[in-house]
């Protein structure tokens, strides 16, 4: 029996060996040897002189068992935005509560998972806890579209700092407020930034999810006759052979995944190691550490679109964070820092109730850190910025607002 | 573009794109095809022997996987591609290949000796056999789901493929001319073996009379110990080139939809045959990236390459080679 393993050992080796001493050169898979046009990394960014401040004017009084709560991901495998989004939450209300001693607001978490199917239980909790009276989350579309009833249902505000599909503001909710653009910006946007680019022919492929279909479609109308072609991937997916096969065939200037970081960096990884020579653009959901993580140098052709603003180009914020969580500002942390002041200058306005708070943000017309926040009645802001991201020296840094 | 639902965009066939990207498609499911032939061996084997179909042979695969991603890792491979010397980089394929045949082999043996033995022993129904598979399967599944999690473990890129010479218009590359060089080799070898050697004598006995085999003096514990190793070092040598080819898909699940297709791979071919299992293999890898690339969407790979084989079944039931382990003749 010592037989079979060795000879299918060797036979192996040879055929290795072989077969890797016909192609010593080795190629090293140089990124961004082409023909785009580079686009300088942001270093400051306007901070607005007149935004909302968590700590307000010292001197709010409230009820002792005033909470608000954050409901999302806090493990699970799209954790770290989670965890970006509670931490931003997280700094608004230490700064209140340090600066009203006569207001201390309680914080709840509630751990979703990211996942759909595992959001109800959670939500169902929260909204039976008649302290809670706003919520910030949830921050994916697809937990949102499926626990949004339910917020509904017993008058509980919530602000998502993150969750972009366009649809989830024409289910006719009170409760729902987004403080963020939506995919039919981000859309455009993405075609804007090829445009930056010099791209002249750009591929586009979609995943299976809401979020992957919607904002493809608003990518291709925005591309229009720049369009080299589409394709289609599946969640899960390993192996993109022959997508990207008709890529490579095609020749486009840039792709534009619309998806998620899971598929994109397989996905660019194969075709970068394919020969692909030109650049990669992901949305907000491949916009994160783990695409680099995952990808490894091939991510270094990727650029980024996301209706998030740099919250480490904002000193006062960025040294806050960091000396509070001893770490960088991630994806949404200011758009949930500036979810959570809004619920908390609303609280410090005497709104103690969750009518009242609601009321609050729905008439709520002021500046944040991020915007200018004003919602109409689906809570769809008024006006939105996208950013656009590039990778440098294995860092995702901002090339300021696109499109 | 042509269109079979007028009415809608249903199902449309994309002839142009198939002609454009042909060869390369042709390439690339060669590639694979050659690894999912090289997992059919094991299942073909293991059921020419016990008459048994052995589903928890993916998990035997993506032990290996985790094995070569574990040696290439601590030998500093990452997601970014290394600039190793030549001599070097063979050397650490070669080991990552050999952990990972011993890791698959362990498993398999470990497998056999837990899951199935104790059956033999009390003489269970094979419908009996067929449940412990499937369970075996999933409980291997989720003991490595509670170790690394529900995320894919980061990639591991050995080498970019350099082009090695262009047919037809398309660049040939030396990634896929290792897999499938290496893989053929190794079926061949394994082919060989089972007609030629004592042992393989032995494996061809049993799987065509087991008691008469037994009365003849085959000792068939043995063999079928030797059946699940050689299955397992196969399903390693695969791991191997499939976390070359897919650097970043070895997750807890990763093996099961490529022991589905495996396995389809031995039926289409004829289960029990050992040249049917490559056959099988390398038509199941063409079939499945000439739907992709015709129906224009990766989720048509898996639905095209299960209705091919559901019609060739229908006209060949013992698939296309004939299903015979023990009349395979030296």
């Amino acid at each position: 029996m010592h037989h079979p393993i060795k000879l299918a050992a060797i036979a192996g080796s040879l055929a290795l060996a072989v077969t890797a001493c016909g192609t010593a050169s080795t190629d090293k898979g140089s990124a961004a040897s082409n023909d785009l046009k580079s686009l300088p990394a942001q270093t400051s960014i306007d901070v607005p002189a007149d935004a909302a401040n968590p700590a307000g004017d010292g001197k709010a009084t409230c009820p002792a068992n005033t909470t608000v709560a954050y409901i999302g991901a806090q493990t699970g495998p799209n954790a770290q935005l989670g965890i970006n989004i509670y931490n931003g939450a997280q700094l608004a209300i230490d700064q209140h509560n340090k600066a009203n001693p006569g207001c201390q607001v309680k914080f709840k978490k509630f751990d979703t998972e990211g996942d759909p199917n595992k959001a109800t239980g959670p939500v169902t909790q929260a909204t039976k806890e008649a302290d809670i009276i706003g919520v910030v989350g949830l921050p994916f579309s697809g937990e949102s579209k499926a626990t949004g009833n339910i917020f509904e249902q017993v008058g509980l505000v919530h602000i998502t700092p993150s969750a972009t599909n366009p649809d989830l503001t024409k289910n006719g909710w009170t409760t729902f407020f987004r403080a963020l653009g939506n995919d039919n910006v981000q859309g455009p946007a993405a075609a804007a930034l090829a445009e930056k680019l010099g791209a002249k022919k750009v591929y586009v492929v979609q995943d299976d999810s809401d979020y992957g279909i919607g904002l493809s479609g608003t990518a291709q109308k925005a591309l229009g006759s720049r369009l080299a072609g589409t394709d289609k991937v599946t969640t899960g997916q390993k192996d993109f052979s022959a997508v990207i096969s008709k890529i490579i065939n095609a020749k486009p200037d840039v792709v534009f995944y619309s998806g998620y970081y899971a598929e994109a960096a397989p996905f660019d990884q194969q075709l970068v190691s394919k020969g692909y020579k030109g650049g990669f653009i992901g949305p907000d959901g491949v916009k994160d550490d783990q695409f680099l993580k995952l990808a490894g140098s091939a991510s270094n052709n990727a650029y980024f679109t996301c209706p998030c603003l740099p919250g480490e180009l904002i000193p006062d914020f960025a040294a806050a964070y960091k000396s509070a969580f001893n770490a960088e500002p991630g994806t949404y942390s200011v758009e949930a820092y500036d979810a959570m002041t809004i619920l908390l200058t609303g609280i410090d306005a005497g709104n103690t109730t969750r009518e009242k708070l609601k009321t609050y943000v729905a008439g709520y017309d002021g500046q944040g850190l991020s915007k200018h926040f004003k919602w109409d009645e689906t809570g769809e802001l008024a006006t939105s910025t996208v950013y656009g991201y590039k990778v440098d020296n294995g860092k995702i840094v901002s090339v300021g607002t696109i499109g | 573009m042509i269109s079979l639902v007028t009415d809608s965009q249903w199902i449309s066939f994309d002839w142009s794109a198939l002609g454009q990207n042909f060869w390369s498609v042709t390439f690339d499911g060669l590639t694979f095809g050659a690894i999912y032939a090289l997992v059919a061996l094991g299942y073909t084997l293991v059921y020419g022997v016990l008459n048994l179909i052995n589903f928890a042979h993916s998990e035997v695969f993506i032990a290996g996987a985790y094995a070569c991603i574990f040696t290439l890792t601590a030998l500093g491979f990452g997601p970014s591609p290394l600039d190793f010397p030549l001599i070097e980089l063979i050397g650490c394929l070669v080991l990552a290949c050999l952990a990972a045949m011993a890791a698959s082999a362990a498993v398999a043996f470990v497998l056999e000796r837990v899951a199935y033995k104790p059956l033999r022993a009390r003489n269970g129904s094979r419908l009996a056999f067929l449940i412990t598979a499937i369970g075996a399967s999933f409980a291997i599944q989720y003991l490595i789901y509670l170790w690394r999690g529900a995320t894919a473990e980061p990639a591991v890129i050995m080498f970019i493929p350099s082009p090695v010479f262009t047919v037809f218009g398309t660049t040939v590359d030396s990634m896929q001319i290792l897999i499938v060089v290496a893989a053929v080799t190794m079926m061949v070898v394994t082919d060989q073996f089972v007609r030629r050697t004592r042992l393989g004598r032995g494996i061809r006995a049993v799987a065509q009379d087991p008691d008469t085999a037994t009365l003849m003096g085959v000792d068939r514990e043995r063999i079928i110990v030797v059946t699940f190793i050689i299955g397992g070092v196969l399903a390693g040598a695969a791991a191997l080139f499939y976390v070359m080819k897919v650097p970043s898909g070895v997750i807890y699940n990763g093996g099961f939809i490529l022991g589905i297709k495996a396995f389809t791979a031995a039926v289409l071919g004829g289960i029990g045959n050992i040249r049917g299992a490559l056959v099988g293999g390398l038509l199941l890898g063409l079939i499945g990236n000439y739907g992709q690339i015709l129906l224009g969407d990766s989720q048509w790979t898996d639905v095209v390459s299960f209705v091919v084989l559901v019609l060739i079944l229908m006209v060949r039931p013992t698939g296309l080679l004939g299903s015979d382990l023990g009349t395979a003749r030296a």
